[in-house]
């Protein structure tokens, strides 16, 4: 579907989100021409979904980030869909991911203090449905941040 | 947000708001969605990048079109914990292309790691051959992605 030349413009692109589009093509070894066309047509295919915006949340006041891992009560159908539907309500929730494993669910959730957190966590987070279980993990420190894929 | 402690008003969240979902919208085209001129939006989107608030670019990509159909979150236990073995595993850990994403953490688990594999095949090459000779390393849970869905967050 992507040959070498667009594995090599996603590779440098992931390597560095933030490259203009004259320094990509020139990373790439492409024309800026044929770097626009191929970038469209990637986002055409959908092999590149979106171009988000990263918000460094710590520069709005969040200081804290909070991993929580849930295990939901599987004997109820509705589980995940309930429990996702009702996390999407919660502002302070930046990712959700489900999984195959010992964990079934995943939150990332901001909060701007321990207070605010607890807040959160009280009125938000306690009430979500289905939870049979559930741990959290407190952010220290990002030690590795990328995009860049070995391709 | 002319320093590091002023706060973002609702204009300014607005526009982050329009901006997270996708970072190419241009200052023109914002404006004519929050009724507001093209260089007001610009001088903005500038004050909000000096002051870090926009940090950059995300690129969402088909990971599995592009031949990496595994995404697997483990969490890593260290067996012994000592200033020079975080150091140690920290420096290991970061060197492993198949790894996006180190992050320490406190509670049942002293690391995070999102790792990128082509199939489950890879995945377990990548934990037998890179994260089990990580130095240190104790218990470790592995968790298979199967979706992923990114919020915009408090805006």
């Amino acid at each position: 579907m992507s040959d070498a030349t667009d594995r090599r413009i996603l590779r440098q692109l992931l390597a560095d989100p933030d490259v203009s589009n004259a320094d990509l093509a020139e990373r790439a070894g492409v024309t800026s021409a044929s770097l626009w066309r191929r970038l469209d047509r990637m986002r055409e295919a959908g092999v590149i979904q979106a171009i988000e915006t990263r918000i460094d949340w710590r520069k709005l006041g969040y200081e804290v980030e909070v991993s929580l891992r849930f295990t939901l009560d599987k004997t109820e159908p509705r589980a995940f869909d309930d429990f996702i539907a009702a996390a999407r309500l919660v502002p302070e929730v930046t990712e959700i991911q489900t999984f195959l494993g010992s964990v079934d669910l995943r939150l990332s959730v901001i909060a701007r203090d321990m207070a605010h957190w607890q807040q959160i966590y009280r009125e938000s987070i306690l009430t979500l449905p289905h939870v049979a279980d559930s741990d959290a993990l407190m952010l220290v420190s990002n030690i590795k941040n990328v995009q860049a894929l070995p391709l | 947000m002319s320093d590091r402690t002023a706060t973002p008003d609702a204009t300014d969240l607005a526009i982050l708001k329009l901006l997270a979902s996708d970072a190419t919208r241009s200052a023109a085209d914002i404006g004519r969605e929050l009724q507001m001129t093209q260089p007001a939006i610009w001088r903005r989107i500038k004050r909000l990048s000096d002051a870090g608030v926009i940090a950059g670019r995300r690129i969402s990509v088909d990971q599995t079109a592009l031949g990496f159909g595994v995404t697997v979150f483990l969490g890593i236990r260290l067996a012994a914990k000592g200033r020079t073995s975080l150091e140690e595993f920290e420096r290991a850990v970061t060197a492993i292309p198949e790894v996006q994403t180190v992050q320490h953490v406190l509670g049942q688990f002293d690391y995070r790691l999102r790792i990128n594999a082509r199939d489950i095949a890879d995945f377990e090459r990548i934990l037998r051959r890179r994260i089990m000779t990580l130095p240190g390393v104790g218990q470790v849970e592995a968790n298979v992605m199967l979706s992923e869905e990114r919020r915009p967050g408090p805006l």
